[in-house]
């Protein structure tokens, strides 16, 4: 006994075994709960029930037409802004600010934008069209906004 | 050296402390990575890449997501609907809405479509909400962090 009582002393062992047995339960928990989510954003589209009875504000802009056709995969065969042909979504970009201008005093929040697309389109193209018109991601990172508005014109019967 | 080996087999002390310095920050980084969102992903639908796709501030108001994969069919509710179908869905979230008291005009219709889908299709199902009376949508798009 006292042989004992002079061991424990010495140094007091502490059982890790419980503990061991816990933290590798949480670890197991939490590896198994792990999603990695990736970064998704959202675009915002008006699309009142009656198509053009939203009633206009005072000051809005006549809409910017928007149209693209597609070929028969799907592709991207031609880009117009009211009716002139355009290359590209970047010059589609410069064409939007050229027209509302970009920064604070555009004309941007009254001016609204109407895509007119094929039905085989690549839905891709959508988000790239929107993309350019809703706004210009600066070499800093941050983000001019342009148009917010945008809508779809009534789809063509096929 | 002689007295130890006469002690008979004797017990090995191995220095737990670097696992469990380990363990803990594994702990730590997956308690930090943790995610509690409900956002709806679905690895089928394989969303357009867009520079522009930050993720909004706050949840949507009663969102309904639904994702349109390249086929043209519906995602709802995890089963795969044909887009002719999707109304009889949207009528009954159209029900729930009105039975809870709300006004099916305030709900988000989130669209998640895969890039590859038809214009067509997207417009389709924009339509076919609009007929239940919803009026809100968000296209979804995936933030692209290339540039």
């Amino acid at each position: 006994m006292a042989a004992k009582r002079e061991a424990l002393s010495d140094k007091i062992a502490i059982d890790m075994t419980p503990m061991i047995d816990v933290v590798f339960q949480l670890i197991t928990f939490f590896m198994l709960t792990l999603r990695t989510v990736i970064t998704e954003g959202d675009f915002d589209i008006r699309m009142p029930l009656g198509a053009s009875a939203g009633a206009a504000a005072e000051d809005q802009l006549p809409p910017v037409r928007v149209k693209m056709t597609a070929g028969p995969e799907g592709e991207r065969t031609s880009l117009t802004m009211n009716g002139q042909p355009i290359g590209d979504f970047e010059e589609l970009r410069r064409r939007i600010i050229d027209l509302v201008g970009a920064g604070p005093g555009s004309a941007a929040d009254k001016a609204e934008v109407e895509l007119d697309c094929d039905p085989n389109l690549s839905y891709d193209n959508v988000i790239r069209a929107v993309t350019a018109v809703s706004g210009q991601v600066q070499p800093d990172g941050t983000v001019v906004e342009l148009i917010k508005k945008i809508k779809f014109a009534p789809p063509k019967k096929k | 050296m002689a007295r130890r080996h006469s002690d008979g087999p004797t017990k090995t002390d191995i220095d737990m402390t670097p696992m469990i310095d380990m363990t803990f920050q594994l702990i730590t980084f997956f308690v930090f990575t943790l995610n509690f969102s409900t956002a709806v992903q679905d690895d089928r639908v394989q969303l357009p890449m867009s520079q522009l796709a930050k993720p909004a501030e706050g949840p949507s108001v009663e969102p309904i997501t639904l994702q349109l994969m390249s086929d043209g069919r519906v995602i709802y509710a995890g089963e795969p609907v044909s887009l002719q179908e999707i109304g009889g869905y949207l009528e009954n979230e159209k029900r729930v809405m009105i039975a809870s008291n709300k006004e099916p005009n305030s709900a988000t219709v989130i669209v998640r479509a895969d890039g590859r889908s038809k214009t067509g299709d997207v417009q389709d199902l924009i339509k076919a909400c609009q007929e239940k009376g919803f009026e809100k949508f968000v296209l979804r798009a995936q933030y692209d962090e290339s540039k």
